[in-house]
């Protein structure tokens, strides 16, 4: 397992925090960890989705207070466009 | 030997040079700029399939015009533009009535249902020109949709060349938009996006002249459609075939600047400022809660329900707001500056939308500007004597 990595996308609406995770999703390496804090209950759905879509693993989505926190691993293409497969 | 499968690279992109496109026997890419003779050296790449960078909406539309390029064999990765102007996503987390809808984004819902990569791409910034001086106007509302177009395709190409991909899709229709998808402006949003005969519309593309990826034989003109006009009944048809049985709102009904109402709130915040501009929380703002303009120098944004109290609560460091505190009721907020006399106004307004609207006084928590609360006891506002004007 790579390095952690924290993400602050709280009290932004959907797509914004897929978006933020893009984002930052891209300047990582494989097997690097990011856990996004969220408020938005549409990142249950998105992020777990674009992870799918793109590559990359959901490990955990848990609730803390009113926070979702979501844990992802970055897939081994990273963040950019190549999909040869 | 080489088996030589010749393709002419774009003359129309000038920003590559001009090269002939061959395959080897072992299937690389061959490149060889045209000024020069088959005997002069020639670069080889490693070849893969065609690929396509589709624009997904979300809907549809773009949705079969993906999945028809998918089925000749061309790789395809999606594209979504943010704007800050889409219906779903926001407006879906927000108000309790929308609590039971599903929360998931159609974008990416579309990608999975396709098996392609999707990446978005945020245009808030940039896309402020083309809300505020749309080159080619706006339809009914202050929707810009033939520069939006344009706009969407121009990004679309410019990612396809920065990745390395071979033309763009859309699930466009001749016919189907009174503005951006008529047979006389669909060549605008080629011309003017730069992507010219890179645009492919899988949809209907036999009613427009041929595309590089059809003369190039990267995609088989036969395979592709013909659909017009506002009839649904074809895409419906295509989805069948496909085997879509779930799929979201119909083509162009994701965006808020087609929307009369959203529009008139937009037109009186840039006429309140005095200038035609906006950020993303302005333009957020404009989706949730019920506007009111008492006075030209301040307006009130008041939610409808616990929803929007929870949304509009995020903003309440950065704007005057007031809550009943004796009543259960809607948190305010207060855009503009305002005086004694039209704090004790608003106070009255959001008492006349809380509980206590038929109590004599309503306590309202109003806390301004150096975030000091301070208590109101006001009457409530009488409902049937806010002018219809106030109503934004």
């Amino acid at each position: 397992m790579g390095a952690r990595h924290s993400l602050d996308a709280r009290r932004l609406l959907c797509p914004m925090p897929v978006i933020r995770v893009q984002q930052r999703v891209a300047e990582l390496s494989p097997g690097d960890v990011l856990e996004v804090w969220c408020t938005d209950p549409g990142t249950r759905n998105d992020i777990p989705a674009w992870c799918r879509v793109n590559g990359h693993r959901m490990l955990e989505v848990r609730d803390e207070d009113d926070d979702i926190v979501l844990t992802l691993e970055v897939g081994d293409d990273g963040g950019g466009a190549r999909n040869d497969g | 030997m080489s088996s030589w499968v010749h393709a002419t690279w774009s003359h129309e992109d000038a920003t590559e040079p001009a090269w002939t496109r061959a395959l080897d026997d072992d299937s690389n890419l061959m490149l060889t700029p045209m000024h020069t003779s088959e005997s002069h050296a020639t670069a080889t790449v490693p070849r893969s399939r065609r690929r396509a960078v589709a624009l997904i909406s979300g809907g549809l539309d773009s949705m079969l015009a993906a999945r028809v390029i998918i089925e000749q064999g061309v790789e395809v990765q999606g594209l979504n533009f943010f704007t800050g102007f889409c219906v779903e996503g926001h407006t879906h987390a927000i108000r309790n009535k929308d609590r039971n809808r599903p929360k998931r984004n159609n974008a990416l819902w579309v990608a999975e249902q396709l098996g392609i990569k999707l990446h978005f791409v945020d245009v808030v910034e940039e896309y402020k020109q083309i809300v505020i001086n749309p080159r080619h106007g706006y339809g009914a509302n202050l929707n810009p949709c033939l520069d939006c177009k344009t706009f969407m395709v121009g990004k679309a190409f410019a990612w396809m060349q920065q990745h390395g991909f071979d033309f763009v899709i859309t699930g466009e229709v001749v016919g189907q938009r009174p503005k951006s998808q008529r047979k006389d402006t669909m060549p605008v949003v080629a011309r003017e996006s730069g992507a010219h005969d890179r645009l492919l519309r899988p949809l209907c593309a036999k009613r427009l002249p041929e595309t590089l990826p059809e003369r190039e034989g990267w995609v088989s003109r036969e395979a592709l459609h013909d659909f017009h006009g506002r009839s649904r009944k074809p895409q419906m048809a295509l989805a069948e075939r496909f085997g879509f049985s779930e799929y979201a709102q119909p083509a162009g009904g994701c965006c808020f600047l087609t929307n009369r109402q959203y529009t008139v709130k937009l037109k009186d915040l840039w006429q309140s400022r005095g200038r035609r501009d906006y950020e993303l929380d302005d333009i957020m703002l404009l989706k949730v809660g019920r506007h009111l303009r008492p006075r030209p120098h301040f307006k009130l944004i008041i939610a409808r329900e616990d929803g929007e109290n929870r949304f509009l609560s995020g903003y309440r460091r950065a704007f005057t707001h007031l809550q009943p505190v004796s009543h259960g009721g809607p948190l305010t907020l207060v855009d503009g500056e305002v005086g004694e006399d039209d704090l004790v106004l608003a106070a009255r307004l959001t008492a006349r939308y809380s509980q206590g609207r038929d109590a004599e006084f309503v306590d309202v928590e109003a806390v301004t500007g150096d975030g000091t609360p301070r208590r109101l006891r006001v009457a409530p506002f009488p409902a049937d004597q806010i002018p219809e004007a106030w109503h934004v």
